[in-house]
């Protein structure tokens, strides 16, 4: 499977992303933002880091970069979109995924093994996973409290669009979303770094497994 | 010509920001203001060309503020 990951100005979890990619059996490609076409893939990764500085509001900038028409396209077109952290940010601003990522309720950093659950497992991202089944994958982030408004909330719920949900929650998310989907279940963004943990050497390896499903 | 505009945050969305801000000023011992919010102004420098409040109201839409979380304002100045 052939799979880009998108490279930013500020991104700076791009190389560690190839990585567990690759680590998985993927075939990938590194993809600047200024690119005018895409090359033939199957996933499309946005990753971590702070794009533009993290200037007007996480994403807001990078969600209007030259290369998101094509990323909008290819989500279209049914194939796969990962956005990992500032990638979450980014697919919200970009509106390919629904709701927001508003700052920590705690208003502090948050870096450390978080342990979240698989609350669907309707998508191609999850679909190997046990509903229920607990993961640990590493955040760090200042702006990961999920946010959305009661209808579009009961949208995302109603039509099983939560892929993860924190098991205590760190930064006061709304009904504990670590990670969705869209609609069509192509889409996924996620706060929690599975590229971070695909070795025990990193301190786990549940990401390993995370990449490997995506390749069935 | 000018645009100022406002962007705030909707009701019911959480903002640590203005707490924090609100606790500072609480610190301070100025009393009597009960709760902050922040917000965001921006100041626009236009081009005399005839349909530029649509453009800023596109700016804004598209940009300025994230409509999903924020609410926008502006007026136009001479």
């Amino acid at each position: 499977m052939k799979a880009g990951v998108v490279v930013f100005p500020g991104s700076n979890c791009d190389r560690d992303m190839k990585i567990g990619l690759e680590n998985s059996g993927f075939d990938v490609t590194m993809l600047w933002h200024k690119d005018t076409k895409l090359p033939k893939l199957d996933l499309v990764v946005l990753p971590g880091g702070f794009s533009y500085g993290d200037y007007l509001r996480c994403g807001s900038i990078a969600a209007h970069s030259t290369i998101m028409t094509e990323v909008k396209k290819h989500a279209e077109e049914g194939r796969l979109v990962l956005g990992v952290c500032n990638g979450f940010q980014i697919l919200t601003e970009a509106k390919l995924l629904p709701g927001a990522l508003l700052s920590n309720k705690t208003l502090s950093f948050i870096c450390k093994p978080q342990k979240l659950k698989v609350a669907s497992n309707d998508n191609p991202f999850t679909d190997l996973y046990m509903k229920g089944e607990e993961v640990m994958f590493p955040v760090a982030h200042h702006d990961g409290n999920y946010f959305a408004d009661e209808d579009t909330l009961k949208e995302i719920e109603d039509n099983n669009q939560v892929a993860f949900r924190y098991v205590e929650n760190p930064n006061g998310a709304v009904n504990d979303i670590a990670g969705i989907t869209n609609k069509k279940g192509n889409v996924l963004g996620m706060m929690p770094h599975p590229e971070r943990a695909i070795s025990k050497l990193l301190g786990g390896e549940d990401g390993k497994k995370f990449f490997d499903n995506l390749l069935n | 010509m000018k645009a100022k505009v406002y962007v705030t945050l909707k009701n019911g969305v959480l903002d640590p920001q203005g707490q924090a801000i609100g606790k500072s000023i609480k610190n301070l011992n100025i009393k009597g203001i009960r709760e902050v919010r922040q917000g965001k102004y921006f100041e626009l420098d236009l081009d005399s060309a005839e349909n530029v409040e649509e453009q800023v109201k596109k700016a804004c839409e598209n940009i300025l503020a994230n409509t999903v979380i924020e609410n926008y304002r502006f007026e136009l100045v001479a």
